[in-house]
């Protein structure tokens, strides 16, 4: 009962430590963004599995229908993923001027080139 | 009419004005824009603060949205305090920026800097006046995603590595403030920090609310770079743009800890946080590491700008400690060394600015001689200085006083006598600055002696001056700031 | 006029006169008019103040509030009317010196020098009329800070380490220490005012005491008390008018005097009698009068010797006090007006004898008397009031030490004054000889000798260095008559006393 009952965040949380271990363990730069992304969707997930009521339907009003889920947080987490969507693009377009100035996205090899500097 | 409006349009100006400046393009034209909406915005939270001197905290619902369902706009002392530090240094920094702009940032993309700038500030100003937790994430992450890009655009290709860790950084921080509120929305089904307040002493022991209040701590501790999450401060401070690391040291972080402030007080303030957690012990043991650690390497440190970074961690660790005793003299201190600091770091960033744009570095080789060539800028790099020091008469030393205070009140001497001891290391890193300016000549055949321009001098006289004359009076600050921690800690039955 | 509005001018004035003496740097004569003008009108204001403190009168005044509870407040009580009569005074008359000194010795950065030495004597006035500890602080800091320049004047390398010395002492213990016991303070009294009787009766208990009186006595480092007092030898690397600025005027005295009010206003002289955790201080103070002593009989260089000599001068205020009596603190409030005119005068006397002869080495002083009779005559009155023999002031102070320590018992600091009057007697006397009654030896023509001395003890003057004038007669004027006027001074109060003895007397009263 307990372990499959709470399956939804087991899985967030699994979908949460791939993410934050990609954005340690990676050096490459654009595998940074990918795992961060990994970690923020896995909290989306978080939110929306939560919003679901046992039995209960999209939150639209219509006769006959008495359990909706809660909407909250699904609109919470539309905002959330604007602001995701806008991280991303902000970081993958440091990542280019990056590649630009360093010729590499390497994380080591960029550390390298500060240190000779 | 229009002051029933004010907290709404707090926000709204700034944030409408962003793309004006986009639209309008022409550097001149988006710099007086941005000084124009700045002091609208500073004319507003003078008039919220008197406001809730007057009549205590003033709510606003946004949309007319009724309370814990719609959004709402709370200010309360402690928010109105830091909507003025923010929107007061936003005021003095603009006049600043535009000289010193010219000079370091390319002229094309000098529009999308006042944008992005004046994001920044919308961010921070929303901040200090929602009462609505995911609200907060919202300006949270303005605030943040604006600032990544205006460190990126330092003149140093180091920017854009700082900006990029700093990104990681931030959004892993941002993100874990969600889980915390997601959290507690699963326990009490609201967002609203007022309402939260009221439900959470019931659900307060529960491992949920726990766990929640640890990723809250943890995502806000990152973002306020708290020892020894405060990797990504040093290089983002080093390389933004003088204007940039002014205007975000002096709010930044401290908007940062109003939040911390925020959680502990206001959506705890009902649950004795630091009595039942470990959490009170941890804070103050990284504050004091932070203190003593961040002015340590600071002195080690050959460029200035990274120098003063290392000793805003250090300060960061004061405000933290002042958290960290929960009672009104030590929160007193903390939050009157909010609005000290940021008098403090953003002149003294200035200087680093007016220096940079004269002879092209802040590494302290290069300073020689600049107390003779700089005697302005220098003048009140040292006033500054001694006020970070806390010498008497200025800012630096009320927030001491009353940091000790707290401590020996509590009868924890060794930590009054760690802050002094932070604070006799500050002569150290100071002094080696004012030695190399002073004492040792110029170089031969360097740029001609020269000032700064006017637009420059007179913001960075401003603060200082401010740190002078709130050091001799402060009992208006700490009115507001012991008006603020007592109505924070009253919560607490 | 009011006196309150007089207690604000006493710090306003020289403030002012620092700004008007940058306005009129480039007219040497205006600027040095400023200073002189403004020294003047600060001591009338100052004995303005005389006659309403003798009838027992306590002007007070409170500039505004500095924190919730703390003003930034001023209200002059006999002490603090003692030590500004005296160091305004002696403004005055370092001011004349200074100009004969500055111009005869060829100095650089002069305004800089009047304007700073005139905002140290601000905040001199700052904490003799003080208060509170708070306000007291706050001047305390501020002249540290304001001397800083001051003892780095010449801006070399030596300079600058003697500031960081100077800097960091000072700064250390009072930021470090004092602060810390200052906020102390305020936790367990709830006030920081003088008050008479003292603050903290009643309120402190068993080793507290002593704690807090250690944190004080060596949280002001100003006081040199050892092993606090390595940045007087080290801030003889500035000019001899600075050196007196130090030695007579202002920084010991603040240090002495803070001490002084601490004691007598913030413990109570009482207070402190019955507490036995403060029994320490005497023999701190003790062995640093005698140790100093020594250290000042082993240095060749004359401005070294008086350093060491104030160190151990300083402890003498500070031992009178810790017999804790109100006699001893009488003794201990005359002897600060008598050792700062026996210390002004001696290093007049050295800073002449280095204007007229470069000289800084107490073995190249032989004979010198016949060549500079008004130098050497007052330096000797000022040797005879060091180690306390009439007719100077300077035994008027040690006889009421040593009475006070006869009547309380004190055999060891009984032992201390005799045997350091001995020290300070074998250490001064020579040197009266040797410039009176020895014949003068030839120049030393080996190119080395005299550019040592000159860089050991002025951290490199820029002009003059290894050259020496032949045949030098006496110092300028401006010199001469200031170092005469500080020597009649100090027999004038050997055969007038009554003044600072009525003050004193109050103040034992009051303590009393």
């Amino acid at each position: 009962m307990e372990f499959p009952g709470l399956y939804n965040y087991w899985i967030a949380i699994v979908l949460m430590m791939v993410g934050f271990y990609i954005v340690i363990a990676h050096d490459n730069l654009i595998k940074k963004v990918v795992g961060l992304n990994i970690f923020q969707v896995s909290v989306f997930v978080f939110y929306i599995s939560m919003a679901k009521v046992r039995g209960g339907t999209a939150p639209i009003l219509e006769a006959g229908i008495e359990t909706y889920s809660n909407p909250l947080p699904h609109v919470l987490i539309l905002t959330a993923i604007v602001v995701a969507v806008a991280t991303t693009a902000l970081a993958l377009a440091l990542v280019v001027r990056i590649r630009n100035a360093y010729g590499t996205i390497e994380d080591d090899e960029i550390e390298g080139q500060e240190d000779d500097a | 009419m229009i002051a029933a409006h004010l907290p709404a349009l707090q926000v709204v100006i700034p944030l409408m004005a962003a793309p004006l400046c986009v639209l309008l393009r022409r550097p001149v034209l988006a710099w007086a824009l941005t000084l124009a909406v700045s002091w609208v915005v500073l004319a507003i939270a003078v008039a919220l603060l008197l406001q809730v001197l007057e009549t205590g905290p003033v709510t606003y619902p946004l949309g007319n949205w009724a309370a814990p369902w719609g959004i709402e706009y709370r200010v309360d002392l402690a928010g109105a305090f830091v909507l003025v530090i923010v929107a007061a240094i936003g005021a003095v920094v603009t006049p600043y920026a535009r000289r010193s702009v010219e000079h370091e940032i390319p002229r094309d993309r000098i529009y999308l800097f006042y944008a992005m700038y004046l994001l920044c500030l919308t961010g921070l100003l929303g901040i200090a006046i929602t009462g609505d937790a995911f609200n907060l994430f919202v300006f949270l992450e303005i605030t943040s995603l604006s600032s990544y890009v205006l460190i990126s655009l330092g003149s140093e290709r180091r920017a854009l590595t700082a900006a990029y860790r700093y990104l990681i950084m931030g959004t892993l921080g941002a993100t874990f403030y969600l889980i915390g509120v997601a959290m507690m929305y699963m326990m009490t089904g609201t967002l609203n920090m007022a309402d939260l307040a009221t439900l959470m002493p019931a659900v307060a022991d529960t491992r949920t609310i726990l766990v929640a209040l640890a990723f809250l701590t943890v995502g806000i501790s990152l973002k306020l770079a708290l020892f020894p999450l405060h990797l990504w401060l040093p290089n983002a401070y080093t390389y933004a743009p003088s204007v940039v690391t002014a205007f975000l040291a002096a709010t930044g972080t401290k908007v940062a800890v109003y939040i911390l402030i925020r959680i502990f007080f206001t959506i705890f303030g009902g649950v004795e946080v630091f009595r039942i957690n470990l959490i009170g012990d941890v804070l103050m043991g990284l504050a004091i590491l932070a203190m003593v650690s961040g002015s340590a390497v600071a002195i080690y440190q050959n460029n200035v700008k990274r120098m003063l970074a290392y000793s805003s961690v250090a300060q960061i660790g004061y405000m933290v400690l002042g958290i960290s005793f929960a009672t009104v003299t030590g929160l007193t201190g903390g939050i009157v060394h909010l609005f000290n600091h940021a008098l403090i770091k953003c002149a003294l960033f200035m200087a680093l600015g007016c220096v940079f744009m004269r002879i092209g570095s802040v590494n302290i080789r290069d300073m020689a001689g600049l107390g003779r060539r700089m005697p302005v800028t220098m003048a009140s790099f040292v006033v500054s200085g001694l006020s970070l020091i806390g010498v008497p008469l200025t800012v630096g030393f009320v927030s001491k006083w009353y940091l000790v205070q707290a401590a020996l009140e509590k009868g924890w001497w060794p930590i009054a006598v760690l802050v002094l001891l932070s604070s006799l290391l500050a002569v150290i890193y100071i002094w080696r600055v004012v030695e190399v300016a002073y004492f040792r000549p110029a170089p031969e055949g360097g740029p001609a002696p020269a000032e700064a321009p006017l637009s420059m001098l007179v913001p960075m006289w401003l603060l200082t001056g401010a740190s002078v004359y709130f050091g001799i009076d402060a009992t208006r600050t700490l009115e507001v700031a012991g008006g603020a921690a007592a109505f924070l800690l009253r919560a607490t039955p | 006029m009011s006196a309150e509005a007089t207690i604000l001018l006493a710090v306003a004035v020289p403030l002012v006169a620092a700004v008007l003496i940058v306005l009129t740097g480039s007219r040497p004569n205006l600027r040095e008019g400023v200073t002189l003008a403004a020294a003047a009108i600060l001591f009338g204001l100052v004995a303005s103040l005389f006659p309403t403190v003798l009838a027992g009168g306590r002007p007070a005044v409170v500039l505004g509030e500095m924190l919730p509870g703390l003003n930034i407040a001023f209200e002059v009580e006999p002490l603090g009317m003692l030590f500004a009569a005296v160091a305004s005074f002696l403004w005055l008359v370092t001011s004349i010196y200074s100009i004969g000194y500055m111009r005869g010795h060829h100095e650089k950065n002069q305004t800089r020098f009047y304007a700073y030495f005139a905002i140290a004597l601000s905040s001199t006035m700052g904490v003799a009329f003080a208060g509170n500890m708070l306000t007291l602080f706050a001047f305390y800091e501020v002249l540290t800070l304001c001397t800083f320049p001051l003892v780095t004047h010449h801006g070399t390398e030596e300079a600058k380490r003697a500031g960081r010395v100077y800097l960091g002492i000072l700064l250390g213990t009072s930021i470090g220490l004092q602060l810390f016991a200052i906020v102390w303070t305020w936790t367990i009294a709830g006030t920081l005012d003088f008050t008479d009787g003292g603050i903290l009766a009643g309120k402190a208990a068993g080793p507290t005491v002593g704690i807090l009186l250690a944190l004080y006595v060596f949280g002001i480092g100003k006081a040199a008390i050892m092993p606090l007092h390595r940045w007087l030898p080290a801030a003889m690397v500035a000019p001899t008018p600075v050196s007196a600025l130090l030695h007579a005027v202002a920084v010991v005295k603040v240090g002495v005097f803070t001490v002084l009010k601490v004691i007598v206003y913030i413990f109570g002289v009482e207070f402190l009698a019955q507490a036995a955790s403060s029994r320490w201080l005497l023999y701190v103070a003790g062995f640093t009068i005698v140790a100093a002593s020594v250290v000042a009989l082993r240095s060749d260089n004359l401005k070294r010797r008086l350093a060491y000599s104030t160190v151990s001068q300083l402890s003498y205020v500070i031992m009178a006090a810790a017999i804790l009596t109100p006699l001893s603190a009488m003794g201990a409030a005359l002897h600060i007006a008598a050792h700062a005119f026996g210390k002004i005068t001696l290093f007049f006397c050295a800073g002449s004898i280095l204007v007229a002869s470069h000289k800084t080495l107490v073995s190249e002083l032989d004979g010198i008397g016949r060549r500079m009779p008004w130098t050497m005559a007052a330096f000797a009155i000022a040797a005879l009031s060091m180690i306390g023999i009439p007719p100077t002031v300077g035994f008027v102070s040690k006889w009421y030490i040593l009475r006070a320590a006869m009547e309380a018992e004190q055999m060891f600091a009984v032992a201390v004054i005799v045997l350091s009057t001995l020290l300070n007697a074998a250490y001064f006397l020579p040197i009266v000889y040797a410039a009176f009654f020895r014949a003068e030896t030839a120049e030393p023509v080996a190119a080395g000798g005299p550019a040592r001395g000159a860089e050991a003890g002025d951290g490199g003057t820029p002009r003059h260095r290894g050259h020496r004038r032949e045949g030098h007669g006496e110092a300028p004027l401006c010199v001469v008559l200031a170092l005469t006027v500080s020597a009649a001074g100090i027999v004038f109060l050997f055969f007038f006393p009554d003044l600072p003895f009525a003050l004193a007397r109050q103040l034992a009263g009051g303590a009393g």
